[in-house]
């Protein structure tokens, strides 16, 4: 069975229902407590997420062949 | 005025004529409203603000005026040898005896012809339902990568780079450089959006320009490009021109920003917002359990404050107290009954008592019977003269004859 790949949006929107669920208050301990953990790990995942792109600005340069490389890009200064 | 000659011929004064001629053309349905294509000529540009022009197309010429309220909307310099679509209404300038075409709009021509394919281009891929909600991809929240589809100089990209800074200090960028107008970018930007989705290089993509007339902009209204964006499956946003300016692209891609700008912010999240967002959920996730906690605490302690617990001979005594209630009641009721019952006892006593033949013979009644016998004599035929009877009296009894008989 494929573990399904969690995006940050679908993350988040289970950490919102969890959330919700848990502050009803009606579930029994067992369970509210799982939530809590369940909850705990989503925001961490969510923070993860956030902080894993790392900075970086390319642009497509084609070469002599034809194929296309990437290159750093520079921006230029406003004149 | 008007009056007959001998020969019976209406004669006019000029001003009728003029009044009458002008009448035709403002009666005429396509002179009233009319678009002409020509060549200007004889532009005079008075210092009231009014233009006195002549449109000419090699066979002929029309006189023109613009008046200074339209002329002054207009989005061009007007020149001799310029070609011109003017959109008005001919009628007759009757002190000069001259018909003449007053126009309130003018284009330049060329430009009319983009305006119409722009608007065929829009219909018809309107018509094959290339605008239709349902092929809009939703954009990715938190895309891994980001591509860029415009020119690598000037402020847009720039633009962008700061917007998305701003938000995101870490974010990943992609530029596809291409020509943003002329003749060599309409295939250029639709090569670079079929290379970004062949090779899946980025998570979405932003077509971005800065303003420009409808000529600039008009790599965006080409047919090829448009049918690049319908295409592509990664989502694209574009952003193309100023705020009011609209292509084709626009209406195909999957969402338009009015600005480049504006584009940078749908693609990226403010990083402190998400963060703020987040912190704010595990805030809660602890509040909420602790308030769970709280109240089954609350809840226990109030059960075990309870006299149930802490008092359980209450119930005892409460039970206690009620069957001795009982009990109590019952004897009452006992004692009740038995003084009714002696009660009554003692009333049929009494009436027996008052009923006693003992009690009457006392009152000096006798009982008399015949001697010897038990029979009691009620009636004198039941005896005879000299016949023995008894008579019981309280104390004793008297034997006795009969004597006599008095019926």
């Amino acid at each position: 069975m494929a573990k399904a790949k969690k995006t940050f949006e679908e993350s988040l929107q289970e950490l919102d229902d969890i959330v919700e669920g848990l502050e009803k208050g009606e579930l029994g301990l067992d369970e509210s407590m799982a939530l809590f953990q369940k909850g705990m790990e989503l925001s961490k995942f969510c923070n993860a997420k956030i902080e894993e792109a790392e900075k970086k600005i390319s642009i497509l340069i084609e070469n002599e062949k034809g194929d296309l490389i990437e290159d750093e890009f520079i921006v230029e200064e406003a004149k | 005025m008007l009056y007959r000659s001998e020969e019976m011929k209406y004669v006019l004064s000029v001003s009728d004529i003029n009044r009458y001629i002008k009448e035709i053309f403002s009666k005429d349905l396509v002179l009233s409203n009319i678009w002409v294509q020509g060549e200007i000529s004889n532009f005079k540009h008075h210092y009231s603000g009014h233009m006195y022009f002549t449109l000419k197309d090699g066979m002929g010429i029309i006189k023109c005026v613009m008046f200074k309220t339209y002329a002054s909307s207009l989005k061009f310099n007007v020149k001799d040898g310029m070609k011109v679509l003017a959109r008005g209404y001919v009628s007759l300038f009757e002190r000069d005896g001259q018909y003449q075409l007053y126009v309130e709009g003018m284009e330049q021509d060329g430009i009319g012809n983009l305006h119409l394919a722009f608007e065929e281009l829009k219909r018809k891929l309107f018509e094959r339902g290339w605008f239709d909600d349902e092929h809009k991809k939703p954009i990715p929240f938190l895309p891994k990568r980001i591509g860029v589809v415009t020119s690598p100089t000037g402020a847009v990209i720039r633009d962008i780079i700061n917007v998305l800074s701003r938000r995101n200090e870490k974010f990943n960028l992609l530029i596809y450089p291409v020509a943003v107008q002329g003749e060599t970018a309409p295939p250029q930007i639709a090569k670079a959006i079929r290379k970004l989705n062949d090779e899946n290089l980025v998570d979405v993509i932003i077509i971005a320009r800065g303003g420009g007339s409808l000529e600039e902009l008009w790599a965006f209204n080409d047919e090829g490009v448009c049918e690049a964006v319908f295409k592509s499956k990664i989502p694209i946003i574009s952003a193309i021109g100023h705020e009011t300016d609209f292509t084709v692209t626009d209406f195909v891609a999957d969402r338009r920003a009015p600005t480049p700008s504006a584009a940078a912010e749908i693609v990226m999240p403010e990083k402190e917002t998400l963060k703020n967002t987040i912190s704010g959920y595990e805030i809660r996730l602890k509040h909420g359990i602790l308030n769970w906690l709280k109240l089954r605490k609350n809840r226990l302690m109030r059960i075990q404050k309870s006299s149930v617990f802490t008092r359980p001979n209450i119930l005892l005594d409460s039970s206690r107290m009620k069957i001795d209630f009982s009990i109590r009641g019952l004897i009452h009721q006992i004692e009740r009954k038995i003084i009714n019952e002696k009660t009554r006892f003692k009333i049929c006593v009494s009436k027996m008592d008052a009923m006693s033949p003992l009690k009457v013979l006392h009152r000096g009644y006798g009982i008399i019977r015949k001697a010897n016998k038990k029979e009691i004599i009620r009636s004198v035929t039941q005896v005879e003269n000299g016949e023995e009877i008894d008579i019981q009296l309280s104390d004793g009894i008297i034997g006795c004859v009969v004597k006599t008989k008095i019926e």
